[in-house]
């Protein structure tokens, strides 16, 4: 497998500029005869989709949920960045770029992240222009708040729904679309497989989850927009449907999966209650600016938070990082919340929380401005826990939110696979090894309104081969296969349930390959995940039948993905022998627990090739090359 | 400003064939159908009431009255033709938007519960077609004359020596039957319901209500209709009770 | 805690369907009401029943994808929440719960208490955006859009598209739904060019998708999580009466 990440010539800066100037266009006539899949209508999915057809394209567009709308981008809350320097606070796209490649931990693509910050502030033209209400100053200008790793204000928001109201943007320009007849629209469709002919992807198979039919759908190109993995971990703060099917599926067909090691933990999520949890739910950050975060000094402790004298509780953040305190970043604040539970300190029924105590600012700034400044969340957590937080602290606890891993993509977006697009948390490009918090909505929408729309184009003008008909045998022989292991699934019969399996998973996961991770520990997951696997095969019980609405069907086909990715995932941990950004090896910290990073041997990314069922999949390794940003030590001391 | 505007600009357009199409076709159009004629048959309602509080003064002031209306030749036809229309627009537009409401759930809950409808609202239907149904013997009754035909034998001598209907003395003869009564009761009580819940909805269903003035609006709808059911129902009860003779 | 549950069940789109009585023995009050349906499921697979199929997605009550009618109020007795931030402790010990689907014609049964909702799909398809091409905006700030207005298309764009307004309105009127998009893009300057058109043809796509009529009671408002105002509906019967009248007098 040959990693070229076509990345252009010349100067960072213009690098950009010059690839659309000598891009290769199809004729608009020609347009209409090239069909292209996307799958997802989430940001990504839903603007490629969309602004696709605008260009004439024919599109369809595929999402296992029951609208477009409903994809997971909505849940993002925060808000998202551009460079337009509003605030007049010294903002610029090399900024923004360079706030990127260092937050990534100098781990993503130099190339790539320069024109994210590029394309940034068109987003927020784009999306204002649709009708996105974001906030805004009493003069009627846009307003901006400041997030996480960076010292310029230049998040853009609506109130906590950033996610929704872009993905409602994205969604009324795909419905505009859906109307003009560019896009037809697959929703409750999930892609099953990939059908690659003659080397280059050129359909999907899809079970319709109403009917259960399965068909083929044949393209001139594919774009996956399916989101990311985090369901591995089986709790974390996304949808319950989401999956790493599509994505998996892509893998197993020849796309090369890329640093699949780094997720992205959040530290302040609403603490699991009881092992019925079926979800994590997470709480905005900005909570720590006011909450202190500690626990009991002594292990065991029961006794109910307002019970324990000052001197008996440690704040150990502000112990442990006396600049930063309780501000310090996620990954740290998460690594220390998980050491004080794995003490025997951890707060609440299962142990594993921490208090974030609001008594101190109340005492300070008056009950009034607390409520003020965080009302809503207070709200929500009551809502959740039915404890007022105004009374008695909140107890939270780290969980997983977001992977920076996935397909590989060249500059271009394409897989290594010809034809194959990769868009937004789906592939590995911009983010690195950590994501900064209002990141992810720029970099879905970057990608699918203003980077695959040019790029897709330059791939479909030197297509020589018209796309197959579905009678293709390739596709036949996909569609057989998937239906094969439809019934396979339905065959089985056995004692377990599929969530009683994702959840060993899920666990095996969070304890080996979760917030640290060890070589000792990521060994054993490797070992285990496989009798977790053969347990699936052989004790999994799916009910009913296929030709149905079939939940436990759907699950099934998720999960079995599931437990071959996890391993994956361990591999690729396993081998990436240092700390950086989300993945922390525990044998590579500093004294004060900071990841140390090691450039001189890991700055690649690591690309996995499949070589067949049972074989250990190859690595292969693109270089990270720095032209403009030299690297350093992130330190938040 | 717009209220004055939309209602001229609304009776206009319902000459114009498109904005007509609309009207009776959309599911808001309707609902504006509904609205308009619902206050034309309002103010009539209170117009009526208003002349018919005349009983509790001499018997000449409404007898003068009701021979005023009488002989208003072409006046009396066109306000007439003006209310059956708008009882037709309004029962028109009852029947049809009942008829898509339940075809809109064909299989309905097996448990259903409000938070918040009003009694009044849930029971627009019932007490709709209770009202029209007396509206028809209210009309036969007094107007016609037919259910007591003797009334069309009842005369009087104004002071000025003409000779007029004596409305008084049919009011009073009417009501003294406890049925009828009885059966003007429950209609007017049904029709004060009715109109809680339609005056105030009228404002929303052509766009003039907001929260901010749906306290105010919901407490004058509450008024109206306790002020209209009280000087309706003044009028038998004074009758029964002997007050009126 | 000890539940009844009376569910309804119904194989797919043409069966009948009917309420089938479960014992919810054992509940956590802590858990969410979709996790208590999981528990029961889990139950119900061990026992070698079909489980009760329902939508369900974020479970963080923002995708609008989960949807029940529990003892007759859409998303149940709590205000401003979702069946899925709905939690047990709001339940008694023994109680019995009704749940049922979201009923409408426009929101067929597919299967238990999953429905069918692309009519609002369609609706948005009507009118429900803005038009304007990928690139093509104009520097977001050249238009400065006065706070107030800002914040109450924010307050319009709130909605979900759960469809709980139309579960819980006695006539299935799917006002609620329609007021709340109309009125986000038409109060803003971007969506004035369109704004006619808009109230035109998304009513008629409601109309066509066969929602009943708004009875002004308001119930969609007290049941909708994220308390949408009627007053939108207020502002859609308004903007529809002026954009009916202005298309009549502009000829052709």
């Amino acid at each position: 497998m040959k990693l070229d990440a076509k990345i252009p010539s010349g100067p960072l800066v213009d690098k950009w500029a010059r690839y659309l100037s000598e891009i290769k266009l199809v004729n608009p006539a020609n347009k209409r005869k090239y069909e292209i899949i996307v799958v997802g209508s989430g940001l990504g999915g839903a603007a490629a989709a969309a602004t696709l057809g605008e260009l004439g394209y024919h599109v369809k567009c595929f999402c296992y949920q029951d609208s477009p709308r409903r994809a997971h981008s909505i849940s993002a809350q925060g808000g998202i960045n551009a460079a337009k320097n509003y605030q007049n606070d010294g903002d610029s796209v090399y900024r923004l770029f360079h706030d990127t490649i260092k937050g990534g931990d100098f781990r993503a693509r130099e190339a790539n992240v320069y024109r994210l910050a590029e394309v940034s502030a068109e987003i927020i033209d784009q999306c204002t222009a649709q009708g996105v209400p974001f906030a805004r100053e009493y003069g009627g200008h846009l307003a901006n708040r400041s997030f996480g790793g960076a010292q310029v204000s230049r998040t853009f928001y609506a109130r906590g729904q950033t996610g929704q109201q872009l993905l409602l943007g994205a969604y009324s320009a795909l419905c505009r679309q859906i109307q003009a007849g560019t896009v037809t629209m697959f929703p409750r469709t999930e892609m099953l497989d990939l059908v690659v002919v003659d080397g280059h992807a050129k359909g999907i198979v899809v079970r319709d989850m109403v009917t259960g039919e399965i068909s083929s759908h044949s393209a001139d190109a594919v774009a996956l927009a399916t989101g990311g993995y985090a369901n591995v971990y089986d709790l974390s703060t996304n949808a319950r449907g989401c999956n790493v099917t599509a994505a998996f599926r892509a893998y197993k067909r020849g796309a090369a999966f890329a640093n699949p090691c780094y997720t992205q933990i959040h530290p302040t999520c609403i603490p699991v209650s009881g092992d019925y949890q079926s979800k994590l739910t997470l709480m905005s950050e900005s909570l720590r600016n006011d909450g202190r975060v500690w626990v009991p000094k002594r292990q065991g402790d029961n006794r109910p938070p307002q019970q324990i004298p000052e001197g008996e509780r440690d704040y150990f953040l502000e112990r442990k990082y006396p600049s930063y305190g309780n501000l310090a970043p996620r990954d740290i604040s998460s690594r220390s919340a998980k050491e004080v539970c794995d003490e025997g300190r951890g707060v609440g029924p299962s142990g594993l929380g921490v208090y974030l105590d609001f008594s101190d600012a109340i005492d300070r700034l008056g009950l009034a401005t607390i409520r003020e400044r965080y009302g809503n969340l207070f709200e929500m957590y009551e809502r959740i826990t039915g404890e007022d937080a105004y009374k008695t602290p909140m107890r939270i606890y780290p969980a997983l939110h977001y992977t920076m891993g996935g397909l590989w993509v060249d500059y271009n977006l394409m897989s290594n696979l010809p034809g194959l697009h990769v868009l937004g948390e789906a592939n590995f490009s911009d983010h690195g090894a950590n994501r900064l918090g209002a990141s992810a909505l720029m970099q879905g929408l970057a990608d699918g309104y203003f980077i695959l729309p040019y790029t897709i184009g330059a791939y479909l003008a030197d297509l020589k081969e018209k796309r197959p008909s579905t009678e293709h045998p390739e596709f036949r022989k996909v569609e057989k296969e998937v239906e094969e292991r439809t019934k396979k699934f339905l065959s089985i019969n056995g004692k377990r349930s599929v969530q009683s399996i994702h959840k060993e998973l899920g666990q095996l996961m969070w304890d080996k390959a979760g917030m640290a991770r060890n070589e000792e520990g990521l060994k054993e997951a490797i070992a285990k995940i496989p009798v977790i696997r053969e347990e699936f095969w052989k004790n999994v019980k799916v009910p009913g039948d296929g030709g149905e609405i079939n939940q436990e069907l759907e699950k099934a086909g998720r999960l079995a993905d599931f437990l071959e990715f996890g391993e994956l995932l361990c591999r690729d941990a396993l081998d990436r022998n240092e700390s950086c950004g989300g993945h922390f090896r525990e044998e590579h910290q500093s004294e004060d627990g900071e990841a140390l990073r090691n450039d001189e041997k890991y700055s690649y990314v690591s690309a996995w090739e499949f070589q067949g069922e049972d074989r250990e999949p190859v690595l292969h390794k693109e270089p990270i090359v720095y032209e403009e940003v030299k690297m350093a030590t992130r330190s938040y001391k | 400003m717009y209220c004055g505007g939309a209602a001229i600009v609304f009776i206009l357009s319902i000459f114009m064939e498109q904005t007509t199409a609309r009207l009776f076709r959309s599911s808001l159009g309707k609902k504006y159908v509904m609205a308009v004629s619902g206050v034309i048959l309002l103010l009539f309602v209170i117009g009526h009431l208003i002349g018919n509080l005349q009983i509790f003064a001499h018997p000449d002031l409404i007898n003068s009255y009701a021979h005023f209306l009488q002989n208003m030749g072409p006046g009396l036809w066109a306000v007439r033709l003006i209310l059956l229309t708008a009882v037709v627009a309004h029962i028109w537009a009852a029947v049809e938007l009942t008829l898509e409401n339940r075809r809109a759930r064909p299989e309905d809950y097996r448990e259903k519960d409000t938070i918040q409808a009003s009694y009044a609202s849930r029971t627009m239907r019932i007490s709709g077609f209770i009202v029209l149904a007396f509206i028809l013997f209210h009309l036969a009754h007094f107007t016609l004359q037919v259910v007591n035909p003797q009334y069309q034998e009842l005369y009087t001598q104004l002071e000025d020596g003409t000779v007029v209907h004596d409305v008084h003395s049919m009011m009073v003869s009417g009501f003294q039957n406890i049925w009828i009564s009885g059966f003007y009761l429950i209609a007017i009580g049904l029709l004060s319901v009715h109109l809680r819940h339609g005056f105030a909805s009228m404002f929303q269903s052509i766009g003039l209500r907001n929260r901010k003035i749906a306290g105010p609006l919901e407490k004058t709808s509450l008024g109206l209709s306790i002020l209209y059911f009280a000087g309706n129902a003044a009028i038998p009860v004074a009758i029964l009770a002997g007050f009126v003779s | 805690m000890n539940l009844k549950l009376r569910v309804w069940r119904q194989k797919d789109r043409n069966a009948p369907g009917k309420l089938v009585e479960y014992e919810a023995g054992d509940i956590d009050p802590e858990m969410s009401f979709l996790e208590m349906l999981d528990v029961v499921n889990e139950r119900l697979i061990g026992a070698g029943d079909e489980p009760i199929a329902f939508d369900h997605d974020c479970r963080e009550g923002i995708c609008g994808t989960c949807s029940a009618t529990i003892n007759g109020i859409p998303h149940g007795p709590e205000r401003a929440t979702t069946v899925c931030q709905l939690h047990m402790r709001h339940f008694k010990d023994g109680d019995i719960l009704t749940i049922e689907p979201f009923r409408a014609k426009p929101f067929p049964v597919i299967r238990d208490l999953m429905v069918d909702r692309s009519a609002f799909d369609r609706i948005i398809e009507s009118g429900g955006f803005v038009s304007v091409r990928t690139g093509s905006a104009p520097e977001a700030n050249t238009l400065p859009i006065p706070k107030d207005a800002a914040e109450t298309a924010m307050d319009a764009a709130a909605c979900i598209g759960c469809g709980a307004c139309v579960a819980a309105c006695k006539n299935a009127s799917a006002m609620l739904f329609v007021a709340a998009k109309s009125s986000q893009l038409n109060t803003l300057p971007q969506g004035k060019p369109e704004k006619d058109r808009r109230v035109l043809n998304m009513v008629a796509a409601m109309d066509e998708a066969g929602f009943g009529n708004c009875t002004n009671q308001y119930e969609c408002s007290a049941v909708c999580p994220k308390t949408i105002s009627e007053d939108f509906i207020a502002q859609l019967n308004r903007e529809y009466l002026v954009a009916s009248v202005k298309q009549s007098f502009a000829g052709k």
